[in-house]
């Protein structure tokens, strides 16, 4: 009990304290990691999914993952809230430091890590509601509000997710009616209704049309102001277009990891540039 | 015609002619199934239609040698047996789908409970009436509605359980880890949405339970046995359309064999409306 307590006020402070110090000293000096990820190896029952991983991910930024199918990009991402936890067989060694707590370690309470850290999945899945209960069921998770409260938040959160104009005069329409595209705005919603630290996505436009797509780059450009992102992706072009830092991975190694122009203009590894050029991958 | 050099025009009258044979025997087998159910149920009618009337419903049993009566007090039993069953049923069935579904999966409890199910769906109805009379009725040494709302149960239960676990299973993995994703605790997700997800195909699996219960006898004939008066009275015996079937129409009484055949109709045209009730429930779902 005490553990979960110190991880909730901790990102909490610190979060608030982050956002002064950015705005006193511009971002190039003072920089504060949301998540530090050090000597993190990932295991699939005997499989090793992710070798040896060190990279750190700063806070108000946009940090993407690039890389092959099977690269371990996801597997990273996934082991970020601990969603492998659901599944028996797979573990992680090593230390996962979110704003100076080791996640990894054992007796953290997951769901509270878990509203901490929100997760956007490839596929949009709505759950089996309306749309204004979608948002509402995980706000009340954790939090207690009046009816005149949770409407507010419901309606703050999809404007975030640019959702209120095409969804406010059908919120008690099941979630399902909507289109593809504003599904998966919908599960960003959903995401930020709870007011997450750490937004994780998972391929977020990989189903969706270029529209859709566009966007949702959009509304990843207007979070990192108040969040911390990461997101996975196989489109390049759209790693370029969002993300702050970039890391190349392959065979679940970490090849390459800087700031997303260094990357994309002057890598310094050929097997980065060899994939960013489309020669290998 | 289509023709080409490479066709074997020897090798392609054998498959049409094989293709012939084999859909005359599909053709023969479809229909002589068909006959027998035509046969059924038009013998069914025929004879059922005659017997409906309003006596049959406001009307009890008639005494041996007495003219006319009803089925009203068969048709309130039947619906207190099957109604209250489902009341049992229901939430165990439902329950121990979840279970097997989202916390058993592949646990050894889980393997095992699975197998008693798949026993259970296939175990003759009269050892479960059987069962419920040693255990039940030879107990408090006398037949009772109860009696026969828990047989009708133990047959219900194994079928909701299946169909709860296979629908709940149906249910995207995705959809449970977006709403972990969101910090739910597992009862949550478990109750909230991914039976919520399943909530039609898991009430087709209740309703197909109540058909196929609604026309049990075996289970009732030494549980619930039969009451020729009308009764709501649970912990007495109780009319039922079933067992009335099953005496009247065996009786020398003409009037008799008429209410058997009226009350057999009735069944089936239950079974019938809870069938197609389960197709428009589980097809709504397919529509999203």
């Amino acid at each position: 009990m005490s553990n979960m307590k110190t991880m909730f006020d901790l990102n909490r402070a610190d979060s608030q304290g982050g956002i002064v110090e950015t705005m006193n000293q511009g971002p190039q000096h003072a920089t504060i990691n949301a998540l530090e990820v050090r000597n993190l190896n990932f295991f699939y029952g005997a499989f090793q999914g992710l070798k040896n991983i060190n990279l750190d991910i700063e806070q108000g930024k946009v940090t993407a993952f690039i890389g092959p199918s099977g690269c371990g990009k996801s597997t990273l991402l996934r082991t970020l809230n601990r969603m492998y936890d659901l599944y028996p067989g797979q573990r992680a060694e090593g230390e996962i430091s979110f704003y100076g707590q080791n996640i990894l370690e054992p007796g953290q309470d997951l769901n509270l890590l878990r509203s901490r850290i929100g997760m956007v999945f490839q596929k949009p899945t709505p759950f089996p509601m309306s749309i204004y209960e979608n948002i509402a069921f995980g706000v009340r998770l954790y939090e207690k509000l009046s009816r005149s409260e949770m409407d507010e938040r419901v309606e703050w959160a999809l404007n975030k997710a640019a959702l209120w104009n095409e969804a406010k005069d059908k919120l008690s329409q099941s979630g399902l009616s909507l289109s593809g595209g504003q599904q998966q705005r919908l599960c960003i919603a959903r995401a930020v209704a709870v007011k997450p630290s750490v937004i994780l996505l998972d391929e977020p436009t990989s189903a969706l049309d270029p529209i859709s797509t566009g966007k949702i780059e959009e509304l990843i450009h207007e979070l990192k102001n108040e969040y911390t992102i990461a997101i996975v992706t196989h489109n390049m072009q759209q790693a370029a277009r969002v993300s702050d830092y970039t890391a190349y991975m392959y065979l679940g190694s970490l090849i390459e990891y800087g700031k997303t122009d260094e990357i994309f203009i002057k890598p310094k590894r050929k097997e980065t540039e060899d994939y960013i050029t489309g020669r290998f991958g | 015609m289509i023709r080409s050099a490479n066709i074997n025009p020897e090798i392609f009258a054998r498959r049409k002619r094989t293709n012939k044979i084999g859909l005359t025997l599909s053709m023969a087998a479809m229909g002589l199934g068909m006959i027998f159910l035509l046969w059924i149920l038009s013998v069914l009618f025929i004879k059922g239609f005659g017997a409906i009337d309003l006596n049959l419903f406001t009307h009890s049993t008639p005494a041996p040698g007495s003219e006319d009566g009803g089925l009203a007090n068969a048709i309130v039993g039947s619906l207190m047996l099957v109604g209250c069953c489902t009341l049992l049923s229901t939430p165990i069935g439902v329950l121990a789908g979840l279970y097997l579904s989202e916390y058993g999966d592949r646990s050894r409890v889980a393997s095992v409970t699975r197998f008693v199910t798949d026993i259970m769906l296939s175990a003759p109805s009269i050892v479960i009436g059987l069962f419920v009379y040693a255990f039940v009725v030879a107990q408090v040494r006398h037949f009772s509605g109860w009696a026969g709302t828990i047989a009708l149960a133990l047959i219900a239960i194994p079928v909701v359980v299946r169909t709860t676990e296979n629908m709940l299973r149906l249910v995207p993995g995705s959809l449970r880890e977006a709403a972990y994703a969101l910090g739910a605790p597992k009862w949550k997700v478990a109750f909230m949405i991914t039976l919520r997800a399943a909530q039609s195909g898991v009430m087709t699996g209740i309703l197909l339970s109540l058909a196929r219960v609604s026309g049990e006898t075996a289970p009732l004939l030494f549980t619930a046995l039969n009451n020729q008066f009308f009764s709501t009275n649970m912990n007495a015996p109780m009319a039922n359309l079933p067992v009335v079937i099953f005496q009247f129409a065996m009786s020398p009484y003409d009037n008799w064999v008429d209410l058997a055949w009226g009350g057999a109709l009735l069944i089936t045209f239950a079974v019938l409306g809870l069938n197609i009730l389960a197709r428009v429930v589980f097809s709504q779902k397919v529509q999203g």
